[in-house]
């Protein structure tokens, strides 16, 4: 059933409205269309810096559109419905708050603060592994400890979508393959639709039903893979014939394989 | 631990006692006259022997200070929450505030005087003059440096602007805010003391002034100790404020 719909979307930012202070106005997003269904998790692949965060600030409402339309579980998003939780790439933990309290963020602007809520957020510190840190500052955690906090935060009022901008890009890689596991973990404890940008070809297949790709600036949907491994999955997927196969596939949407050269044996 | 006391109090003693004794000998050795330069034993004889005086004119000061920064607290912070968030306000007065504040204010206190008297109304006013531009630019930095991420995230739950303001806005800002209070705190020392200068007939620059016309210099030097004290009370009282309001900033000495 489809839960969200992103037709025709095109973004020009005006000459000087980025910080980069361009002269001339910048197409961010050049017709972007794309659907996805309820409860899948939908990666959003493409280089560096071609709009694929741009897209997904639009998902949420954050920034407007130019022209097109996105709909999410039937309603036209022109401001933030509300209804979803965002993962930034950084953390973004508040330091004035502990971590009990970053997480409730939410709920206190909902105005929905309240005993059932310190028991979720007591629940979600606790699937995280972070249930002895509810008192600790963000400071006091480490990056991927805190990237967890901000995932309870995105949770916890029970949002039926999840929007992830890169969250994991900064960790290092045994961190980011521990929280990959983590987000399908809880993916499959809460049910919600994801959509995730990522730049890591290995990521975006690995969690992913699906993985939509961008080409360079202005952004186009290029290519969209659908990946069939069932889930629960484990790491040991990555290292089967098929998962090399959709590497290959996206890395040749992505147009960085360059036709000509074989690969030697790499290992003996 | 104690390693850590010696190192922090132990050094900075032994040094103050390295200047005192260079301090003393100098008087005694070269015969300075006591007028121009009296030795640290008739400081402190005259700081003992003046104890009451220099309380209840340092109670003075310690007033125009303390009011004249709260005062400058009052109208600073409202007026950097209207710079900072209003467009029209900002573009008009923003850098005017950070241009008049290279400007030294202090030039200003005989025309205050003028203006004012010499009751506590032209020192409080000084007092406010000096103190108030750390306060409303370092606050109007500060709210207009919000973190991107923390807004997004109060949009995206669709924070009233009263949430935003009370939840994001104003704690994010607070370390700014209380940089300019320190800053603040320090001038409006100064501020007190060249409002007692220029015209008035108590408080510890009052008395140090008087005492350099009668040339009983070792008073003059118990004032100015006085005022060193002051200065440093005024400055832990801002620091004891942030701690209660703010602590999760690290200690001052630890950041950057």
């Amino acid at each position: 059933m489809t839960f969200g719909t992103v037709r025709n979307v095109r973004k020009v930012f005006a000459a000087g409205e980025l910080l980069s202070g361009a002269g001339e106005p910048v197409v961010a997003l050049d017709d972007a269309s794309f659907d996805f269904d309820r409860g899948r998790l939908v990666a959003l692949l493409g280089p560096s810096g071609c709009g694929k965060t741009t897209l997904l600030r639009i998902v949420a409402g954050l920034i407007s559109k130019t022209s097109g339309s996105v709909t999410i579980d039937g309603h036209e998003v022109d401001k933030p419905l509300g209804n979803y939780g965002f993962v930034f790439q950084a953390p973004s933990l508040m330091p004035w708050r502990n971590v009990l309290d970053n997480v409730l963020f939410p709920m206190e602007i909902l105005r929905r603060r309240n005993k059932a809520a310190r028991t979720r957020a007591a629940e979600l510190l606790d699937l995280v592994g972070l249930s002895g840190f509810m008192r600790a500052r963000p400071h006091q955690l480490s990056g991927g400890m805190q990237q967890r906090v901000a995932l309870c935060r995105a949770l916890i009022h029970q949002p039926k979508l999840l929007l992830m901008d890169e969250p994991f890009g900064a960790l290092d890689e045994l961190t980011r393959l521990e929280m990959n596991d983590l987000l399908l973990r809880i993916r499959g404890e809460t049910g919600a639709s994801v959509l995730f940008v990522t730049h890591s070809i290995s990521e975006a297949i690995y969690l992913s039903d699906k993985v939509i790709i961008f080409s360079r600036r202005p952004a186009r949907v290029s290519r969209q893979i659908d990946i069939d491994f069932p889930y629960p999955r484990s790491q040991r997927v990555r290292f089967t014939a098929a998962f090399t196969e959709a590497e290959r596939v996206a890395s040749e949407a992505l147009g960085v394989l360059a036709p000509g050269i074989e690969p030697g044996q790499g290992v003996q | 631990m104690t390693a850590r006391v010696v190192s922090q109090l132990g050094y900075p003693l032994a040094g103050a006692l390295a200047i005192l004794a260079a301090w003393f000998l100098a008087c005694s050795a070269v015969n300075i006259p006591t007028v121009v330069l009296p030795s640290p034993d008739k400081v402190l004889h005259a700081f003992i022997g003046r104890f009451d005086l220099l309380v209840s004119e340092g109670w003075i000061t310690l007033k125009e200070t303390l009011f004249g920064f709260l005062l400058a607290v009052a109208v600073g912070i409202p007026m950097a929450v209207a710079v900072a968030n209003s467009r029209p306000l900002n573009l008009m007065f923003y850098p005017l505030l950070v241009g008049l504040q290279s400007v030294p204010k202090v030039a200003l206190a005989p025309i205050i005087l003028v203006w004012l008297g010499t009751g506590i109304e032209s020192k409080l006013a000084i007092v406010w003059l000096v103190a108030f531009f750390p306060i409303i630019v370092d606050t109007t930095a500060g709210l207009q440096s919000t973190p991107k991420e923390f807004v997004e995230l109060a949009n995206s739950l669709r924070a009233s602007p009263v949430q935003m303001f009370m939840k994001v806005q104003f704690p994010a800002a607070l370390p700014f805010v209380l940089t300019g209070a320190k800053v603040a705190i320090t001038l409006a020392v100064i501020g007190a003391v060249i409002g007692e200068f220029v015209g008035s007939s108590e408080g510890l620059g009052f008395l140090l002034l008087s005492a350099t016309s009668q040339l009983d210099t070792p008073l003059a030097f118990a004032a100015l100790f006085a005022l060193s004290f002051l200065g440093v009370l005024v400055y832990l009282l801002v620091e004891l404020v942030e701690h209660l309001v703010a602590p999760w900033l690290p200690p001052s000495s630890q950041r950057h």
